[in-house]
Formats: structure tokens, sequence, C-alpha cells
């Protein structure tokens, strides 16, 4: 063993690092590239269904109120008569975004705030964990309420980063606490001890140890953000009448679902398939991120 | 020759497909000790559980088991529990997980005391009493009502042995049970077992993978290798003659406390995974003496008289009688550097060093109610090309002594100084660049890779730490595998895809990618296997002599430090002891402690071993929360027993300093 291998000393193709490694496994997964094609399907609905109906999403059709899906309307009519297909597609285009960035804005924030709690100790974890818990106590509606009139003008962007700001508070304690334990483990000591910087050391060793959790709650985290900004909307703040969200009308079709099943379970499929999607891909690249989960690249 | 006691035929052992032994045959006689020795995953705890059918349900256990001609496979679980304890005694490896903490003692012993005999309470007692007194736990009547944490590693091992012969069993079966211990301790407990034996007159099952404890202790000895015995022999002829090759390199892999050092025999490869057992010899991957034949059909275990061996060749090992390094291929190791030592530049010098850890009690408020006194006064002096080996029983303070050196700060007290440069005085720019010439290789070879990182990444990560090319670093890594003996092409790999031995390696590999001058080497072959130990010592060798790399060796092995280290430093309670070169330190250790650490480590020769005269040093090493006027050792010293009230005055009242590579007063 101790014998030098006899291999040729030219030309070895240099490894593979990480990330080629981990984008390897990622493409080779079923699942993902499932997932990733039916988000962008869901996208390219979303997008460029607009330009397929002659309907728009607030113009209503008085010749046809509540009627069921027919060749003129594709989804049928609300009681207003504006074309179900229409609002879908519309609120599709919103809830895909704000569902994506709101889950990426609050797993990123929570996995670096957690980790730097964490791994730094002493006041940096201190005023970090005294800022979270700060934040779990104030009401956020009450926040958004009051701070929503004044972001009017500033349009969905400002709304994702409240919506982001009020859900990250309990991943990043769960994260502090993992990392806490990581912290004594060897490899990141003998990290420390080589003089790599903190934040690398946060960034190489303890987040890739944490991400399989950090994926699994931002795969929940989606479907979430959608529901919540339903749930704002409802209360006038967010996306407003006649602007919809596919919140909006999932909140408006739920009554009526028995009666008029239109109005709710195309809004409701498309969420459900837009959640499903999202959780293959973050179950592949939590498969691909960890390297004992069996398929080999 | 006396009917056995115990006698296991064919016994086999399968979880789920997977079998973990397969067809073991042992017999022990009344009052004999037989030594089961194997490396881990050689299923020699799987055979000690499965005698006393306490394998989990998952476990298919065939063959038989028979106890005074009486089968235990198959027989129900309550006759079976009337035989535990009161036949066939069990004494574990961990003796904290094998007593309940939240029972006394006392109460436990009575407990097992009561279930086998009609004794009523207070006389159980008394007996529980008797038990712990005989072996050697004082003032027994106290400890009874003391908790399990209360007690000590050795101390709780005590405790274990007592109730294993609380019903004085015909059988102990001890698995491992000084593996946790310090070799002090281990030479206490194992002089315990001795004693209990000798009171019971129960045989005794030794398993263990230290071949020291077994020559010391077995009367005839088994030796398995995935999932059978081997070689069985009585212990002098198995030491002395082996007939397996297995066995042969087994003796040359291990580091001896009376040689030189010099290549140790490493057996290529590794130990077969379970389940993975194809057919033919299970060994014949790793044998050097390996023939067309021995891949057809496994070798059953035969020979003449009681030394047997499944090996097709025995006869003619038995007839060459060939050294380890006869069969084996042994790496040659390049010369040394013989520069003077004076002439050396100095790696590194500690001089004083001191580190307190606070008390702090209180759940809202914390006050300090007091401090551990982890290093308390450490000198090392390291010099270019040289292996210090520093040597300590656990709690003697090297890993915090480590700690310190390597945060490259102002030490609370005392002065480093590494590579010329004293530690107090860095800026940050001159730590980091430091960082590039100190680096460490951890011991437990799990946990100091990071498991979601591929390991060319992980031997990169030091040269990007300090900075290097992009190039350079796709340069280097795949010519530091080769170094360390590994195929370039597993850069790729993810560290769970290694074994514990190559997992080592790639420590070595990272620690030496920026071309350090000096490499701490914390435990480094403490977690492998004898034969996988041998092939990471010969590395380190071969690496020390081609790269002039000064070692800091922090081990509990004595023989592994004075197989591989020029000098050595003893700790105890966090203060040097004696240092000084490691030829002289082995052959005339000067201070009380080491002659007592010295004589504690088992030798794996048995006429060697009987031979030796043993310092066994009472109780267990003081708390070091308390700071005691005087000589730290002085509780324990065998030397101190011995001097006349004056010059213990001395020891009371002086603490010895470190004078000409020895802190004693009287040495």
């Amino acid at each position: 063993m101790t014998a030098v291998l006899p291999l040729p000393t030219a030309e070895l193709p240099i490894a593979a690092g990480r990330l080629r490694l981990v984008t390897g496994r990622l493409l080779a997964a079923k699942g993902v590239l499932i997932g990733a094609v039916t988000v962008l399907l869901l996208f390219l609905l979303a997008f460029v269904g607009p330009f397929l109906t002659p309907w728009d999403y607030a113009t209503p059709d008085y010749l046809a109120l509540r009627q069921p899906p027919s060749g003129t309307h594709w989804f049928g009519t609300n009681g207003l008569g504006q074309d179900v297909f229409a609002q879908t597609v519309r609120g599709l285009q919103k809830s895909l975004v704000i569902g994506l960035l709101v889950a990426l804005f609050s797993t990123v924030l929570a996995g670096l705030v957690g980790a730097c709690a964490g791994y730094f100790g002493g006041w940096a974890d201190r005023g970090l964990t005294f800022l979270v818990d700060l934040m779990l106590v104030f009401p956020s509606f009450l926040i958004i309420t009051i701070i929503s009139p004044r972001l009017k003008g500033s349009g969905w962007i400002a709304f994702v980063v409240l919506l982001a700001a009020f859900n990250w508070m309990i991943t990043a304690r769960v994260v502090r606490s993992m990392t806490r334990s990581l912290r004594e483990r060897e490899f990141v000591r003998a990290a420390r001890f080589m003089g790599v910087h903190p934040l690398r050391i946060i960034l190489r060793h303890i987040l890739p140890n944490v991400a399989s959790f950090l994926i699994t709650d931002a795969t929940v985290a989606v479907g979430g953000a959608v529901m919540s900004e339903a749930a704002l909307s409802y209360f006038g703040f967010g996306v407003r009448a006649p602007d919809v969200s596919l919140g909006t009308l999932l909140a408006a079709g739920t009554d009526q679902a028995p009666v008029f099943p239109w109005l709710f379970y195309f809004a409701a499929g498309l969420l459900v398939l837009f959640v499903l999607a999202v959780n293959l891909i973050g179950d592949g690249l939590r498969d691909a991120l960890d390297p004992t989960s069996g398929s080999r690249p | 020759m006396s009917p056995a006691l115990l006698e296991v035929t064919d016994l086999a052992v399968d979880f789920g497909s997977q079998p973990a032994v397969r067809g073991v045959d042992l017999a022990l006689r009344r009052g004999e000790t037989l030594g089961i020795v194997g490396e881990s995953g050689s299923g020699k705890s799987v055979t000690a559980l499965a005698v006393l059918g306490l394998l989990p349900g998952t476990a298919q256990v065939r063959g038989s088991v028979k106890l005074e001609g009486r089968e235990l496979v198959g027989l129900p679980g309550r006759e079976l529990a009337g035989l535990r304890g009161r036949k066939v005694a069990m004494v574990f490896q961990d003796p904290l997980s094998a007593f309940t903490p939240v029972y006394r003692i006392g109460d436990q012993i009575v407990e097992a005391i009561r279930i086998h005999q009609k004794l009523d309470k207070a006389a159980a007692r008394k007996r529980a009493a008797e038990l712990l007194d005989l072996v050697g736990i004082p003032d027994p009547a106290r400890a009874l009502d003391a908790f399990p944490h209360e007690f000590s590693g050795g101390m709780r091992q005590r405790a274990m042995i007592a109730m294993a012969i609380a019903n004085d069993p015909d059988i102990l079966l001890a698995d491992e049970p000084t593996t946790a211990l310090d070799v002090t301790i281990q030479a206490q407990v194992l002089d315990v077992l001795r004693t209990a034996q000798r009171e019971t007159g129960a045989a005794l099952v030794l398993v263990s993978h230290d071949l020291g404890v077994i020559a010391g202790m077995a009367d005839r000895v088994a030796v398995m290798y995935a999932g059978r015995v081997v070689e069985t022999a009585p212990v002098d002829e198995l030491f002395a003659h082996p007939r397996h090759p297995y066995t042969l390199g087994l003796i040359g892999a291990v580091p001896r406390l009376d040689a030189e050092g010099g290549p140790l025999v490493p057996i290529p490869g590794q130990p077969p995974a379970l389940g993975s057992v194809g057919p033919g010899c299970p060994f014949a991957d790793r044998c050097p003496l390996v023939q067309d034949r021995c891949r057809d059909v496994e070798p059953e275990l035969t020979g003449a008289g009681d030394h047997l061996a499944a090996c097709v060749r025995a006869d003619e090992l038995a007839e060459r009688r060939p050294r380890p390094e006869e069969v084996y291929p042994v790496p040659p190791l390049p010369a040394a550097d013989l520069t003077p030592r004076a002439e050396r530049e100095p790696v590194l010098r500690v001089t004083g060093l001191t580190k307190t850890f606070p008390v702090l009690k209180g759940t809202v408020f914390k006050r300090r109610v007091g401090s551990v006194y982890a290093v308390d006064g450490v000198e090392l002096d390291i010099r270019r090309g040289e292996t210090l080996g520093l040597v300590g029983e656990s709690g003697s303070g090297k890993s915090t002594t480590l700690f310190e050196l390597l945060n490259l700060g102002k030490p609370e007290g005392g002065q480093i100084e590494l590579l010329g440069q004293d530690t107090a005085k860095l800026d940050r720019a001159g730590a980091h660049r430091l960082r590039g010439e100190v680096q460490i290789v951890f011991q437990d070879p799990m946990a100091s890779l990071d498991p979601r990182l591929p390991i060319g990444d992980v031997i990169a990560e030091p040269l990007l730490a300090q900075g290097a090319a992009r190039e350079l670093i796709n340069r280097r890594v795949p010519e530091l595998l080769r170094q360390v003996g590994l195929d370039p092409a597993y850069a790729a790999r993810y560290p769970h895809q290694f074994s514990g031995g190559q997992r080592q390696r790639i420590s070595i590999a990272r620690a030496l990618a920026v071309q350090p001058r000096l490499l701490v080497l914390d435990e480094p072959v403490s977690a492998l296997d004898v034969s996988v130990q041998a092939g990471v010592l010969n590395l380190l060798q071969q690496l020390k002599a081609e790269l002039g790399l000064a070692y800091l060796f922090v081990s509990h092995d004595l023989s592994v430090i004075r197989h591989l280290c020029d000098r050595v430093s003893v700790m105890y309670l966090g203060r040097t002891v004696e240092a000084g070169a490691a030829a002289e330190v082995f052959a005339q250790p000067r201070h009380p402690y080491t002659q007592a650490l010295l004589s504690a480590v088992p030798l794996p020769d048995p006429p060697a071993e009987r031979a030796r005269t043993r310092v066994l040093l009472p109780g267990d090493p003081p708390s070091p929360t308390e700071r005691r006027t005087g000589c730290a050792f002085r509780t324990r010293c065998p030397l101190y027993a011995t001097l006349d009230p004056a010059r213990q005055t001395r020891c009371d009242g002086e603490s010895p300093a470190l004078e000409d590579g020895v802190a004693c007063h009287h040495a």
C-alpha cells in the first residue's frame, strides 16, 4: 500500500470539483428534469397564455355569467363574466414569481443568518438571535398592513421582500442550532486551523451540510408563500382587484367549488402542479448534494 | 484433556442475508483463558454475544453452543436468562452504557445477586460490598450508594466485573473490556480480571483487538478473520510460530515497545466487507503466499494437536517458521537525516504553556466558581526533521496543548515560538502565513473530512486558503494523492467511499498540500485496525524522511510512539513530567509516572510479557479542577510511598520543575 502506485505521471485529467460533480448528478436525475420542464411549461403558460385568448382578465363578458368551460371560455367564466382562463394565467404569472422568489430570499437569509449566528457565537450570536426572536414576536400582518400603503408605487418586488422578511426566522433558528454542532466537527476545525476565512467555511462546509434541511424547507415555503400572498390580498394588500393571483382566485373560488368547480379546480390544479414540480427539483438537488444518497453520477 | 465446559460447533450468525460469523468452532475448558483476537468486522464480538443469546432478533443463529453438554442455541429466553449471570457472565466494552444511569451501583449489583440467589436485601448488600472490595474499589460501603456517573471509567469497569462475578459464574465473557481505558487503568482492570478469575475459578473468554493484552492474559488464542477462526493455538506457540499468514502479518504489524523503529509489516488491502465473501479463502486477496488453489475452496481449520490453522500452506509455514518480514513485502524506508540535533534549526519551542477553563455555575447569571487547569506548564522542543511524541493519558491536556499551538494566538501563560516567531507578537497576516507552515491530522478519519466535499476539493482546501493559483492546485492534487499511496483518479470520489486507512491518508495528503514544516498528528492511527495502522505509520516515516518534516505526534499508545518518535515528552495532569530522546526515556525512564506507564503497556510476546514486573498505579488521576501544592503525581506515586517523611515534605510543598528532562525531586 505504501509503495507509490505505478501510474503514468503524465496528463491526468483534472479531477472534477464539487460544482461539476453536483451538476452532473443533478442533470442525471430524472425527477429534476421532469420538475424543471414542468416549471418551464408553467412559465410558458403564464406568459404566453394571455395572447392565446381574446379575453382580458378584467373585462367582463356580460353575455356569459358563471358559464362552465366551453369553446369560447376555455375555463368558463365567473360571476362577473370574467374569463377564468385569462384570470388563471394572469394569476399564475404573479404566483410563480412570488412563490419562487419568496422561498429563495427567505431560505438564503435564513441560511446566512443562522449559520453566522451559530458559527461565530458570542455577541454575533446574541445579536442575531435577538433579531430573530424580535421578528418572531412581531405580528407580521400588522407590520405589512402599516408598511404596504407606502410601498404602493414599488410594485410586486416590494411585496416579495415583505413576505420573505417574515418567513425566515424559524428556519434560521434551526440552521443556527445545526451549525453549532457542526462547528465542533473536526473538518470545520481543520479548515479553521488551515486559515480558511470564516465566511468561506460557512459557504463551503456549513451550508452544504445543512442543505438537506434548507432545501426541504424552501420547497415547503414555495407553496406557503403563494397561500400567504392570498391571505394578504384578501385583506386588500398585495395583489388588488381587479388584478388577480392564484391565491386570490383560490380564495374567491373556495366557497363556490362544489357548485361551480371550474372557479376553483383550475387554479388549485395549477398550484398543486407547481408545488409538486418544485418538490421534484428540491429532492433531486438534495440527492445531488448528498453523496451518500445512493445514486451515482 | 478435561471435557470442555463450553463447546461451540459450527456457529453461524447472519444479519439478514449478510453472514457475520460463518462457522466457528471453539472449546473452552474449566479455568482456562481463551483469547479471541481479530480486527473490526471479523465477527469476534458477535461470536461472544451469540454464546449468551444476546444478539438482536434480526440475527439468525445456527450451529450449536453447548454449556456442560446442554444446548443453548434455540433455548427459550426464560431458560437462557436463568443461565446468564449465574453460569455465564458478561463484561462489556463500554461500562458507562452497561450500567443503568439512574440506579445506584449497589442496587444494580444487589439486583444481580438476588435474581439468582435466595438472599435477603441486607445479606446481598453485604455481599456486594465484598465484591467491590475484591475488585479494589476504595471504601466499598460508600461506593454502593454512588451512581454510575460518579465513577471514573476504570472504576465502572471494575464494578462491572464485580457484578459479573457476583454469582460465581463458570464462564466470564469479556468483550474488549479495556479498549476504552488508559493504559495504567487497563493494567489495573486486567489485574482485577485475573483476581476475579482466581477467586471464582471461572473460565475467561477475552475478546480483544490488542495482541498485547491477549499475549498477557490468554492460555489459548483463536484468531478470527472474516467471520471464521483462521488459527487457534496455545498462546506461546501462536506468537512464536504462527501457521496462518494473517496471524503472521498481524504480529509483524504491531509496533513494539521493546523494539527499535524501522518499517512495520503492513498487510495490503482491506478486510472483506460483510457478505462479500466469495468462494475460496477470504484472505487470498491480501495474502502474499496466495496460490491458485486458494481461490477455489475455503480451507478447513485443520492441524495436528491443538495448533490448528485454516491455510493450505500451514504445514509449509510450520516447517519454515519465517519471520513476518520474510513473507510480506516491506517497503524500504529512505535513510533519515543524520545531522546532529544541535545543528538543526528549531521548529517549535514551547515554554511554560498554561491554559485554564472557567467552571461556571448559574443559569441566568454565570459565576465563575473555579478553574480547570487543563494545561499547567508544558515544555516542548522540536527541531527540523524530528518527531516528538507527546504521551499522556486522557485528561492530561494533550489536546488542549495542541489547540493552543494551532490557535497561533497569545497563550494565556508561557511562550510559543514557531519557526522562530513568537506567536504572541504575530499580526493577522503573519499568523495567516504561519498557518501554511503548520498542518494538522486528526484522530477520527470520518469526522475530519467534510462528507459533502469530493476529496479533490478536500485536499485543495489548504492551498485555496493560502491563495494558491488554480493551475498549481490542479497539478498538486494528483501529485499528493500519489504521494500518500492513492490513485489520483479517486479525486472525484466522496469521503464515505473510502476505508478508514484510506481516509487517514487523505487527511495526510491535505495536510501536506501546502508543504508545511511541522505536522501535528493528533492520535492519527488510534481509530485504525492494526494491519492498516502499520501502512499509515510506514507512510508517515517515509514522508518524514523524504520531505524533512517535523512531527508533533500525540498518542496514548506508547508502542506507536516508541516506533515512530525520535524524542518523547510525557504529560501528567497538564504538566510535562519527563522529556528526552525516545531511546533513553524508553530504556531508562526516570520519572516514576513514566516508569509506571511503560510497565503498563502490554507486549505482544507472551514469555516477555509474563517475565515483566509491573508497577501498578493505585487509583485514578485526580481532578484537574483542584490546584494542589507540591507534586501533582504524589497521590499515586509509588516512589513517594517509599520515601521518609522529611523527603515526602518536599513533594508535598514544592512543585518540581522540569530540569534536565525530568520533573521529579527524587528521580
